[in-house]
């Protein structure tokens, strides 16, 4: 049924009732003169005969209920009642209306966010048509074919494709529209991607594979329309315009529609081209068959029947054929395909959100246990009118429906309440672009689902405390209660108030630990040891090829760059490594090692697998990496006949079983190249920061004439002047190369990024749980205060002292405090496994955790019982004896 | 009016039924009609016919409509539906047969066990 039809209905209803009341009347007292007719005909005078009647025909009013039922038109109009009852109560008693509608708030507004992560993250495909069947490689699993030559021979030798497109990233593209060249990111892509994809241009035109014929052919450039509108103020007139990308002349072709953000969840690509022009701008040639890092994924669509199994089969008999055309090149040995978007980080954003809606789940049943409390004191404050009601003829079934109208009157205000607070924060997500120097980005979309599931909770969380009354109501004997008066119930048994203080109490413990074991993880993970020290370090980052260098020229600019760096006054070491320097972007490669016996390179023969960077003599002084033994590299290293390597702790005790037996020691890595140990350095972290230790071993980089570089920076300067003299240094060296200048810090936040989003989520979801359990304590101890002041004046007119006034009023919720935390703590320490998920470094078995969350507990049950045990102390028997 | 016996859960549809099938009456004309029918052996609360007549036009059973009484008062009249003509049948024929059951039952005498 529609909205509108079913407002229409209702409105009948409402509007019908009227009729239906007054038609029921008439005839209810058309019986009555009917009957008085009769008594009158047989004598009785008129009024007695009509008194008569009225009094044989019985009580008006509850046959006219009964009645409405019959009808079955009652529903709308009890509803109607019932809702305006409940408001009336609610206005009534503003304190607890406003206490739960503001618990329940916080519970809706974390799961509403939650949800909303949850629903872009997991459930959400790509934006892009039939996403459900798009599967492919991904990045960081079996890499084997992400080498270009080997896409092309896994696309033509595969039959469960439709089509196999493939992408890799360009990041730090320099994009010239005349005037000024700026950094942007894109997709270089294979020409089948939009057509795999199917999607439409926004504006002009896409490309297609017919439009490609090698290197060269096809300089065309697709904009994404976040970048058409932020860089091209949505002018239709750049169609056809030629742009220099790394300088090379590019025409730009078309615009992707709004909805298409690539095919990665976390980043939306500015541009796209085609992956034919990579080497053009100063890429690597696609030809070489080892090169496994040309692609970052390759997808496509499953033909219609196809399973993910068969696909993977598919894809195994195609790599096990080319293991045996390549040997030397390729040793992919067991190949898995997987849903194309989340890309490997998928089993760790899974497990992350599960985690965060699992705490957020508990914080909505802690804040239903406080609801329930609540409204067994209101109840219980309303026993005397429950009764009454009942007393005069109202059905239980009756009062509890108002009851149950009220607890979902509040719900429904709290959820609303909670989906305001939570939508702008969503909003605020979804525009969030974490990193300025990455295009990386929470894809939350506000729909209907999260509204839905809001709701839902909402109405589900007022079901299940509106039971709590409920049970009272069941239980209430109209007359016991109006003979004893309400106070009655100080008795001493365990009550369903106590066991719903002891669940929210436990729960809220739960989350305060799951809080501060998160702060202490990122405490921990931002203070280890990654090997470098990356405070006061300023990092340059400029890609060579972006100005036009090549071969030869970059070694040369190299050595000209770290010199005119070194000549800036108060620096006191400057280095280089290619690419980017360790643990940011997760951008770490890896290196084939074979011993130095091998003389079949192939893939079973590879001895290990270690870390590789090149960095240029001088880098570990300002990266501040220790030397263990041997020395660092020097400008004449590459003149010799063997290459020199450093190698770090772990590489030379897994190769060579000791540092000091590592010295000038030989291996040989992927490409046959025998080098030789020179030095030693410590152990560090180098693709990310939960990693095991890892072997890593460093190259000299005059060796390669790699044009992407990171120059490191070590000064004790202001960076702002530092990093100002730098950008001037180099402008001067060549006043066209792009360059992005941050703190090696800063760029580390990258890598801290997922640490520091669950301490920022715990901790609110903690902050939130505190409060909670305030709320859940004070409302128990004032209202256990206020049932007993008289109690309470009694024993200060016996002479009680204030520490006993005190345990008699508060002896109990501190009790149930008690109770709460320790199972609290307990479940915290049990749930560890869950937080490890989390958070790196997870443990509650941490004694300054323990520590805190039991003062943590301790505090809240402070502040939560300070008013009322304020209110105790103050009780003044005579005022109170004279009241009752 | 001490030998008038308290209706059985569920009868007193059956009565009303009955009542209307006789031809089309108001609320007070349906009670007097069953007291009359019953050789006022029945005892009914007066208000309590209201919500069995609502029920039934709910049923689908009986039809209302607006008229004038004898005595000349705006009053609601019920008839039976075909439906209700149908029910009224089942529930006599299957309350004959309880009745007759029970009957047997009770008057059965030891020698006949």
């Amino acid at each position: 049924m529609g909205l509108k039809s079913w407002l229409k209905s209702a409105w009948n209803r409402i509007f019908r009732r009227n009729q239906l009341v007054d038609e029921m009347e008439d005839e209810l007292l058309a019986h009555i003169a009917f009957r008085a007719d009769d008594l009158q005909r047989r004598g009785v005078n008129r009024a007695e005969a009509e008194r008569r009647a009225r009094i044989e025909f019985g009580a008006r009013e509850r046959i006219r209920e009964e009645s409405y039922a019959a009808m079955g038109g009652s529903f709308f109009d009890t509803l109607w009642s019932d809702l305006r009852y409940a408001v009336r109560v609610l206005a009534k008693s503003r304190g607890f209306a406003l206490a739960a509608m503001v618990t329940l708030a916080l519970a809706i507004g974390a799961n509403s966010v939650v949800f909303g992560v949850m629903d872009a993250l997991l459930l959400h495909t790509l934006n892009v048509p039939n996403a459900k069947s798009l599967y492919g490689t991904e990045y960081g699993a079996d890499q084997q074919f992400q080498s270009y030559p080997n896409y092309l021979d896994l696309r033509d030798g595969m039959h469960s494709f439709v089509d196999l497109a493939a992408f890799n990233f360009s990041l730090g593209t320099a994009i010239d529209t005349g005037d000024d060249p700026q950094a942007a990111s894109g997709f270089a892509t294979t020409g089948n991607y939009f057509t795999v994809l199917e999607i439409q241009p926004y504006l002009g035109r896409l490309y297609k594979p017919e439009d490609l014929h090698g290197t060269g052919s096809a300089p065309y450039l697709v904009l994404s329309y976040g970048y058409w509108h932020a860089r091209f103020h949505d002018d239709g007139g750049v169609i056809g315009r030629v742009v220099r990308v790394n300088k090379h002349p590019f025409t730009v072709i078309g615009v992707t529609p709004p909805e298409f953000a690539g095919t990665l969840m976390f980043v939306s690509p500015d541009f796209y081209f085609p992956i034919v022009e990579q080497e053009v701008i100063g890429g690597n040639p696609l030809t070489d068959r080892t090169d496994t890092g040309a692609l970052f994924e390759t997808f496509g669509h499953l033909k219609p029947g196809v399973t993910p199994e068969q696909a993977e089969a598919d894809a195994n008999r195609v790599a096990a054929a080319l293991a045996r055309e390549y040997p030397k090149e390729f040793g992919a040995t067991h190949v898995v395909l997987g849903r194309t978007g989340l890309t490997s980080f998928g089993p760790s954003v899974h497990g992350f959100v599960a985690a965060l809606m699992g705490l957020a789940l508990m914080i909505l049943l802690a804040a239903c246990a406080n609801l329930g409390g609540l409204f067994a004191a209101h109840a219980a404050d309303r026993a005397r009118e429950v009764a009454l009601r009942l007393a005069l003829g109202s059905t239980r079934r009756r009062i509890m429906r108002q009851l149950m109208t009220e607890a979902v009157l509040i719900s429904l205000g709290g959820g609303m309440l909670g989906v305001l607070a939570g939508m702008p924060l969503l909003r605020r997500l979804s525009t969030w672009h974490p990193f300025p120097g990455a295009p990386i980005h929470v894809p939350v979309t506000m729909d209907g689902r999260i509204y839905a599931v809001a709701l839902v909770l909402a109405l589900a969380s007022g079901c299940l405390f509106g039971i709590v009354p409920v049970r009272q109501v069941m239980r209430a004997h109209p007359y016991e209660v109006i003979k004893a008066g309400s106070t009655s119930q100080a008795g001493r048994r365990i009550t369903v108030r106590d066991v719903l203080l002891v669940v929210q109490i436990a729960l809220c413990a739960v989350l305060v630990t799951a809080s501060l074991v998160a702060v202490r993880g990122l405490v921990r993970s931002v203070n280890s040891s990654y090997g470098f020290d990356p405070r006061s370090v300023m990092a340059a980052g400029v890609n060579l090829a972006d100005a036009g260098y090549s071969g030869a020229q970059i070694p040369r600019f190299n050595r000209r760059m770290i010199d005119a760096m070194a000549a800036i006054p108060g620096v006191d070491a400057v280095g280089l490594v290619n690419d980017y320097p360790p643990l940011v972007y997760t951008a770490a490669s890896r290196e084939k090692v074979f011993t130095e016996q091998t003389r079949d390179w192939k893939p079973a023969n590879v001895a290990i697998t270690p870390f590789r960077f090149n960095v240029s003599p001088g880098y570990l002084r300002a990266a501040g990496t220790e030397l263990l033994a041997g020395r660092d590299f020097n400008w004449n290293d590459d003149k010799g006949a063997l290459a020199p390597a450093l190698a770090n702790r772990q590489f030379a005790l897994r190769m060579f079983g000791s540092v000091n037996g590592a010295m000038g020691g030989h291996f040989r890595i992927g490409d046959g190249t025998l080098a030789e140990i020179v030095g030693v350095v410590e152990d560090g972290k180098y693709l990310s920061l939960t990693e095991d230790q890892e072997p890593a071993i460093f190259m000299p980089s005059m060796l390669y004439r790699d044009p992407a570089c990171y120059l490191i920076v070590r000064s004790k300067r202001d960076p702002q002047q530092l990093a100002a003299l730098m950008r001037f240094n180099l402008r001067r060296l060549d006043a066209g190369l792009p360059v992005d200048i941050q703190s090696w810090n800063q760029l580390l936040e990258v890598v801290q990024f997922p640490a520091r989003v669950a301490t920022m989520a715990l901790g609110v979801l903690g902050i939130i749980g505190a409060v909670l359990s305030i709320t859940g304590i004070f409302g128990m101890a004032a209202y256990s205060v206020s049932k007993r002041l008289k109690e309470l004046g009694i024993r200060v007119a016996l002479g009680a002292r204030r520490r006993e006034v005190l345990g008699a009023a508060l002896g109990r919720a501190v009790r149930l405090l008690a109770m709460g935390s320790a199972t609290g703590l307990l479940l915290g320490i049990l749930a560890s496994r869950v937080l490890a998920y989390i958070v790196y470094q997870a443990t509650p078995r941490d004694p300054l955790v323990l520590a805190g969350v039991v003062a943590a507990m301790a505090l809240l049950g402070i502040i939560a019982t300070w008013l009322p045990a304020q209110r105790a102390l103050r009780v003044d028997p005579m005022t109170l004896l004279r009241e009752e | 009016m001490g030998d008038q016996a308290n209706l059985l859960p569920g009868t007193l549809d059956l009565l009303i039924l009955r009542a209307v099938s006789l031809g089309p009456l108001h609320g007070y004309g349906i009670l007097l009609r069953i007291e009359q029918i019953s050789g006022k052996a029945l005892l009914i609360e007066q208000g309590a016919l209201y919500p069995g007549l609502f029920r039934l036009v709910r049923q689908g059973l009986m039809k209302a409509s607006w008229g004038k009484s004898d005595n000349n008062r705006k009053a609601k009249f019920y008839e039976l539906t075909a439906a209700g003509r149908k029910r009224l049948s089942q529930e006599t024929a299957s309350w004959n047969r309880l009745a007759a059951a029970m009957s047997a039952a009770l008057s059965a005498k030891a020698e006949e066990v």
